[in-house]
């Protein structure tokens, strides 16, 4: 028996010391998850943080190592397949079967998940109007467009009514009007009450969740509200300027203690700054006085990567950004 | 759970029926492949083409000749004065026969000691078998009839000399094919299809990430496992059936045997090929690979279980391969009831490996399926 009593009528993810060995690899270390019903949470970490690990553990098909874990309040270790049951999952490979139409798609995904027969029809005409799939119900799912079968695979994972959605990169390769659309989908999901906890490297996506988790080496190294994360662990400015010698500038600037951190990304240079009150003129008068040329520098919005960065030890910086780029985070 | 053993099996249904070309040709082999062996190889092996140096000029070597027009197998379509125009001939590919009539062959016959020289092409040997034997039976069937011409005292002039066929009479030509590869055919039909179907059927849903969404849902690894299995048995059934009666209606072959035995049998043959298809899907990361690991588990097979050469006839190593294949045992099921129509009591001692077979493989192939899903 758990020590602990989840609150499961107000959170629909609770986990105490959840931890995951693989050998010796400690993949996921001791984590308190708490997901609120019917939010929209943002799980964020490069890869071999624990990200999907956790999330197999949330879904059930993978058991914890240690602690305990409750998704919408069954026992993670004693009913697995209940929580599975109860969850819809979708992944960023779309898991749709090309040869079969959408129809066919949704009515397999209806019968594995046991939709009962008699409410079948109305179910699938709803999940249909859901993903604005109406009228290609016969089309086979390997002909439609990237955000087509982003929205198929969505209601697919929704056919049954979960309370509960996991979206593993869902917006991966998907062009960014289908994106927008996508996650317009999924906000207005999340208002109607359905909990989703879903995983993104974009900003701009991670900033329409009520909440955001940050998780890296198996551990949640930050979590709250948007807003807050960026007040409160990135107080800090963000500059980028493009400078004919990068490289020249990139020297020059590591050298200065208003700098915290710089990023060469191509021709353009990257800047977190060390103190408030570093802005593109101070910058660009430093600049000038080392005597290196910059084409032009601006301001610019923190990225994930900045925000995650910001939450490492100083020394493992430059490795977690080698990890986020190397997962097409675009740098800006 | 009905629901879901029913969605995974309605789903199977509907993609083989989308995919025509498989379909078509999964029901399809099977005659094409009867066709095959039942007319174009037989055809070959009569009428071979064949060169005569004939040296005597003499009646005995004219009656000979004859005999070996008549039996069908030999087209004396040409005559040469010497050694090196035939060499020249089967050589090139002209002839595949030579027949070398030596100059005294009459004297030679009538001191019982005739010698005939028949040189067959070999590289083609179903050719140069076929050849060797009408040859032998013929020369056989010569010699006897020169003996009692001889013995009897009376000279009796022999029109038509009492050719022995007999001897070919065994490998029965216009059927032999047929009979002989219907077997062979349902048991390597069966195991494509449970071996290499079935590992591709679940590896393409590995490939596409469909995997990974049903490991997410709540189905059962057996209800998956079911889902896949049943449709492929009957598709294997379905190949079986097609074999069987294009077999029986077109070539003529008999089925002497019980054949809910043969069904009933063959599911227990497919049981352990089940296992070795689940096994090779567990193996392989991508289609291709599942294919040429499913290649590499009928090639013993197909050489070593009988199907081609017969086992007594291997070396002492080979013959132990053979003993684990389950291919051997099915041939020999297979053959017992549909060439011989014996009955279980005959059977079970090739039934019984196969059990064994079909629980010891089966049973680790659905563990390791099992933790290749976790």
């Amino acid at each position: 028996m758990p020590s602990w009593a989840p609150d499961a009528g107000r959170l629909a993810v609770v986990t105490r010391g959840l931890t995951k060995r693989f050998g010796r690899l400690l993949a996921v270390d001791h984590l308190d998850l708490e997901v609120r019903r019917g939010e929209l949470y943002g799980f964020l970490g490069p890869n071999g943080a624990g990200k999907s690990t956790t999330l197999r553990m949330l879904c059930g098909i993978l058991e914890p190592s240690e602690g305990d874990g409750h998704v919408l309040g069954i026992d993670l270790r004693r009913h697995p397949e209940r929580v599975k049951s109860s969850i819809g999952y979708m992944s960023q490979r779309f898991s749709l079967y090309d040869d079969l139409t959408v129809e066919e798609n949704l009515t397999f995904y209806a019968r594995v998940y046991m939709v009962p027969r008699a409410g079948r029809a109305a179910r699938l005409q709803q999940m249909l109007r859901l993903g604005d799939l109406v009228g290609r119900e016969r089309q086979l799912a390997g002909q439609l467009s990237g955000g087509y079968r982003q929205r198929l695979a969505l209601t697919c994972a929704l056919v049954h009514g979960p309370e509960m959605v996991f979206l593993d990169e869902p917006t991966a390769g998907v062009d960014p009007v289908s994106r927008r659309t996508f996650w317009a989908l999924v906000r207005r999901l999340a208002d109607q009450g359905t909990t989703i906890l879903i995983t993104t490297h974009y900003m701009d996506e991670a900033e329409l969740c009520d909440t955001l988790g940050f998780i890296y080496q198996g551990r949640l190294i930050a979590h709250g509200p948007p807003a807050r994360i960026k007040a409160e662990a990135f107080a800090r400015p963000v500059l980028e300027l493009q400078a004919p010698d990068p490289r020249l500038a990139a020297e020059a600037l590591a050298e200065w203690d208003a700098v915290e951190e710089v990023v060469r990304a191509g021709a353009r240079v990257r800047v977190i700054g060390a103190r408030q009150d570093l802005d593109a003129a101070a910058l660009t008068a430093y600049l000038r006085a080392h005597g290196v040329a910059a084409e032009w520098v601006t301001a610019v919005e923190p990225t994930v990567e900045d925000l995650f960065v910001s939450f490492v030890d100083r020394e493992r910086k430059a490795r977690v950004r080698e990890q986020l780029q190397a997962l097409g985070a675009p740098p800006a | 759970m009905g629901s879901r053993l029913h969605g995974i099996i309605a789903k199977e249904f509907i993609q083989l029926g989308r995919d025509r070309l498989a379909l078509t040709l999964m029901l399809f082999v099977p005659v094409v492949m009867l066709f095959i062996f039942g007319w174009a190889i037989n055809t070959d092996v009569k009428h071979v083409p064949t060169v005569v140096l004939e040296q005597s000029g003499s009646v005995e070597a004219q009656q000979l000749l004859e005999a070996l027009e008549n039996s069908q197998y030999f087209d004396l379509r040409y005559r040469v004065r010497s050694q090196r125009e035939m060499t020249r001939m089967i050589d090139d590919g002209t002839a595949k026969v030579g027949v070398v009539i030596p100059p005294d062959y009459a004297r030679q016959l009538a001191r019982r000691r005739a010698r005939v020289q028949v040189i067959v092409d070999a590289s083609d040997p179903q050719v140069a078998t076929s050849a060797m034997n009408t040859a032998t039976a013929l020369a056989a069937a010569r010699s006897l009839a020169v003996l009692a011409q001889t013995s009897g005292g009376t000279v009796v002039r022999d029109e038509a000399p009492p050719l022995d066929f007999r001897v070919r009479a065994w490998y029965n030509p216009d059927l032999v094919s047929a009979i002989f590869i219907v077997p062979g055919l349902i048991g390597a039909l069966l195991m494509q299809t449970t071996v290499s179907v079935m590992a591709i059927a679940i590896v393409r849903e590995r490939e596409r990430g469909t995997l990974e969404a049903l490991v997410v849902s709540p189905i059962r690894r057996w209800e998956l496992l079911l889902g896949k299995i049943i449709p492929n048995l009957l598709v294997a059934y379905g190949q079986m059936t097609m074999a069987l009666l294009v077999a029986h209606f077109v070539f003529d072959v008999p089925v002497r045997g019980s054949l809910p035995l043969l069904y009933g049998l063959s599911a227990v043959f497919m049981w352990g090929t089940l296992g070795i298809g689940i096994f090779v899907s567990a193996a392989s990361r991508t289609v291709p690979q599942a294919m040429q690991l499913s290649f590499m588990t009928f090639l013993p097979s197909i050489y070593l279980s009988g199907l081609l050469f017969p086992i007594e006839g291997m070396p002492r190593g080979a013959q132990y391969l053979a003993a684990v294949i389950p291919l051997t045992y099915y041939l020999r099921i297979v053959r017992g009831i549909v060439l011989k129509g014996i009955g279980f009591e005959y059977l079970w001692p090739h039934v019984l490996p196969l059990l064994v077979f079909g629980a010891v493989v089966f049973t680790l192939s659905v563990l390791r399926f099992r933790k290749q899903l976790d």
